[in-house]
């Protein structure tokens, strides 16, 4: 019998996803891209508005400095090749929050062009190019419901009409679900790492766009595409065009064709669902934008964009494994954010021992981090506290065992290394030979019989007195100096 | 006739007009005769100019300049309401057809 599943992977086996994403960043500038009203999420509604924002006849657009910068710092990150000149446009539709009747975008004469980034996939390391970035200006926001006229009516807050955004548009490169979620992970690490978003997908500083299409292997056409709007996460995305796959495969297999058209998805459902739509494509007619001049982003001023360009992750990763011998995997949870990585480099640097920096936070931070459900970014220990304690057991001042305690004291107290560590009394392993020696005579005179059978040669008993040293000093003796007091006194 | 009644009535729709049969016939006579006229401008040969869709592109830029800072003067720095202040709320919305004193408020959209 042939299951729904097994029919499945077999059209699978017949068909071959295209994906290609567009994504809108925010930019982080203090004002608007044409205007300098504030970009401040969550002011009230329709407080951060001008004549140029609200589009009132006769404003006029003046292009922010940052936001190019931020854009082609952005671009570079990419690896987009940075166009010196480049050309706004008017995209021209209707939508009641558009103000104007067109936004300013960019069309046939992007920022930058022909860019890529490395992800994983299946069979191995995959680039994925990056068509074109472009600058353009973000819309106001539609409300249609949660407010008392919503039954007739929709409310419309300009506060981010005017924000500064970046569109990315990739290559139609992208093969399955899993590289879209992928890309989409390393893009915004990239774009995090840059600084020129928050990448906040909550509040919408982050969107994503898919077009998919399947074909037959070994066509060369595409197939007819469809675009998968109002996905608020990575995993809906993934979820999204795992769901429209099957649903175009199911369609052509059943002799039907796929529409080209916009669909929504319902993360509650699973499923998408097309929009109703007038039967003729989107024609936007494109203009260029009369009211802005040419962007002339010259060699100059793009050197020195570049010189603001940090190290990226997926170097700084491959250096870090390097430098401090930790794992491939480790070095992903320490570049996470740049922030993270750049204090974790700095306090392995200052200590003594940068790879003991490394190993503690692998060995000692991350598994206490994971039982309590926090991410590194809220570890109750700074790297620099981690720091201070690497130092301490570099110079023999505190043993492992005790590092351990003073860390669970950490995450019990939600203090730092360094304040419990002074809570503590700055406690010290001790080294002090005449106080060992004393509690090892104790312990020999107590324990005739042991001490017998090491004698007979039965040296595994050495260990009974090195514990029993440990607990009497409350584990603050130092074990190698123990270990080499016991084998004298019982040799 | 370069314009079509089919091209006014595509426009037309994109623009969100209803256009009558008699404002649909004079737009096609007006469009025709407008791109009559630019037709003259064949007659001149700009096989080296350039296309130019903004004016100032070309004039009133300081020509002793190269690259950026020859538009240099155009853009502006990143400093809150340093061009212009925001308006006031109300002064916002004041113009508004509708409004509930703190939204716009259109007629409720639905998708076309």
């Amino acid at each position: 019998m042939v299951t729904a599943a097994d029919s499945s992977v077999a059209a699978h086996a017949r068909y071959e996803p295209v994906i290609g994403l567009e994504v809108h960043v925010q930019l982080l500038t203090v004002t608007k891209i044409f205007c300098s009203c504030s970009t401040r999420f969550g002011d009230p509604p329709n407080t951060n508005v001008c004549p140029v924002c609200l589009g009132l006849p006769g404003a006029l657009p003046v292009l922010n400095r940052k936001a190019v910068e931020f854009a082609v710092l952005a671009a570079m990150a990419l690896n987009c090749r940075v166009n010196e000149t480049s050309i706004f446009a008017r995209k021209n539709y209707f939508y009641p929050d558009l103000p104007k009747g067109y936004q300013i975008s960019q069309y046939d004469r992007p920022l930058a062009e022909h860019g890529w980034i490395d992800i994983d996939s299946e069979g191995g390391t995959k680039k994925i190019g990056i068509t074109r970035l472009h600058l353009e200006e973000d819309a106001g926001k539609s409300l249609h419901e949660g407010f008392p006229d919503a039954v007739e009516k929709t409310a419309i807050d300009l506060n981010r009409s005017g924000v500064p955004l970046i569109e990315i548009v990739s290559e139609p490169d992208i093969a399955s679900p899993g590289e879209a979620y992928e890309y989409l992970t390393r893009l915004k690490e990239i774009i995090l790492y840059t600084g020129v978003s928050d990448c906040n997908m909550e509040e919408g500083s982050l969107r994503c766009d898919a077009n998919v299409s399947v074909r037959p292997h070994g066509q060369k056409e595409f197939g007819t595409k469809t675009e998968v709007k109002n996905v608020n996460s990575f995993r809906f995305i993934r979820e999204a065009l795992a769901y429209e796959i099957e649903r175009q495969i199911e369609l052509i297999d059943s002799g039907g064709k796929v529409t080209q058209e916009t669909r929504l998805y319902n993360a509650n459902e699973g499923k998408t669902y097309g929009m109703r739509s007038k039967e003729q494509a989107h024609d936007y007619r494109y203009f260029p934008e009369p009211d802005l001049l040419p962007l002339v982003v010259d060699e100059k001023w793009s050197s020195q964009i570049r010189k603001l360009l940090p190290e990226l992750p997926e170097a700084r990763r491959e250096r870090m494994v390097v430098d401090y011998g930790i794992t491939e995997k480790d070095a992903q949870v320490l570049t996470s954010s740049k922030a993270l990585a750049d204090q974790f480099e700095e306090a392995a640097k200052s200590a003594k021992n940068p790879k003991r920096v490394a190993n503690l936070v692998q060995s000692e931070l991350i598994g206490r981090l994971k039982a309590k459900g926090l991410e590194i970014e809220q570890s109750p220990i700074s790297m620099k506290g981690v720091a201070q304690s690497s130092d301490l057991v570099d110079v023999g001042a505190i043993s492992g065992k005790m590092l351990k305690d003073l860390y669970d004291l950490c995450f019990q107290r939600g203090k730092d290394f360094p304040v419990v560590y002074d809570e503590e009394g700055r406690p010290q392993q001790s080294s002090d030979t005449s106080a060992l020696e004393k509690i090892i005579d104790e312990l020999i005179a107590a324990n005739p019989r042991q001490v017998e059978q090491y004698r007979a040669g039965k040296k595994t008993v050495a260990g009974f007195f090195v514990g029993q040293v440990m607990k009497a000093s409350k584990g603050q003796a130092n074990p190698q100096v123990v270990n080499e007091l016991v084998a004298k006194k019982l040799g | 006739m370069k314009v079509t009644e089919k091209d006014v009535a595509y426009v037309a729709d994109l623009a969100n007009l209803e256009l009558t049969q008699a404002e649909r016939e004079r737009m096609v006579r007006d469009l025709n005769s407008i791109l009559e006229h630019i037709d003259s401008l064949n007659e001149l040969d700009t096989t080296n100019v350039p296309p130019m869709a903004q004016i100032p592109d070309r004039f009133g830029v300081d020509e002793s300049r190269q690259g950026s800072e020859r538009f240099a003067y155009t853009i502006r720095e990143d400093v809150l309401e340093g061009l212009r202040k925001s308006l006031p709320h109300d002064v916002a919305l004041a113009n508004a057809p509708d409004s509930d004193g703190t939204f716009f408020e259109v007629p409720k959209v639905i998708e076309r």
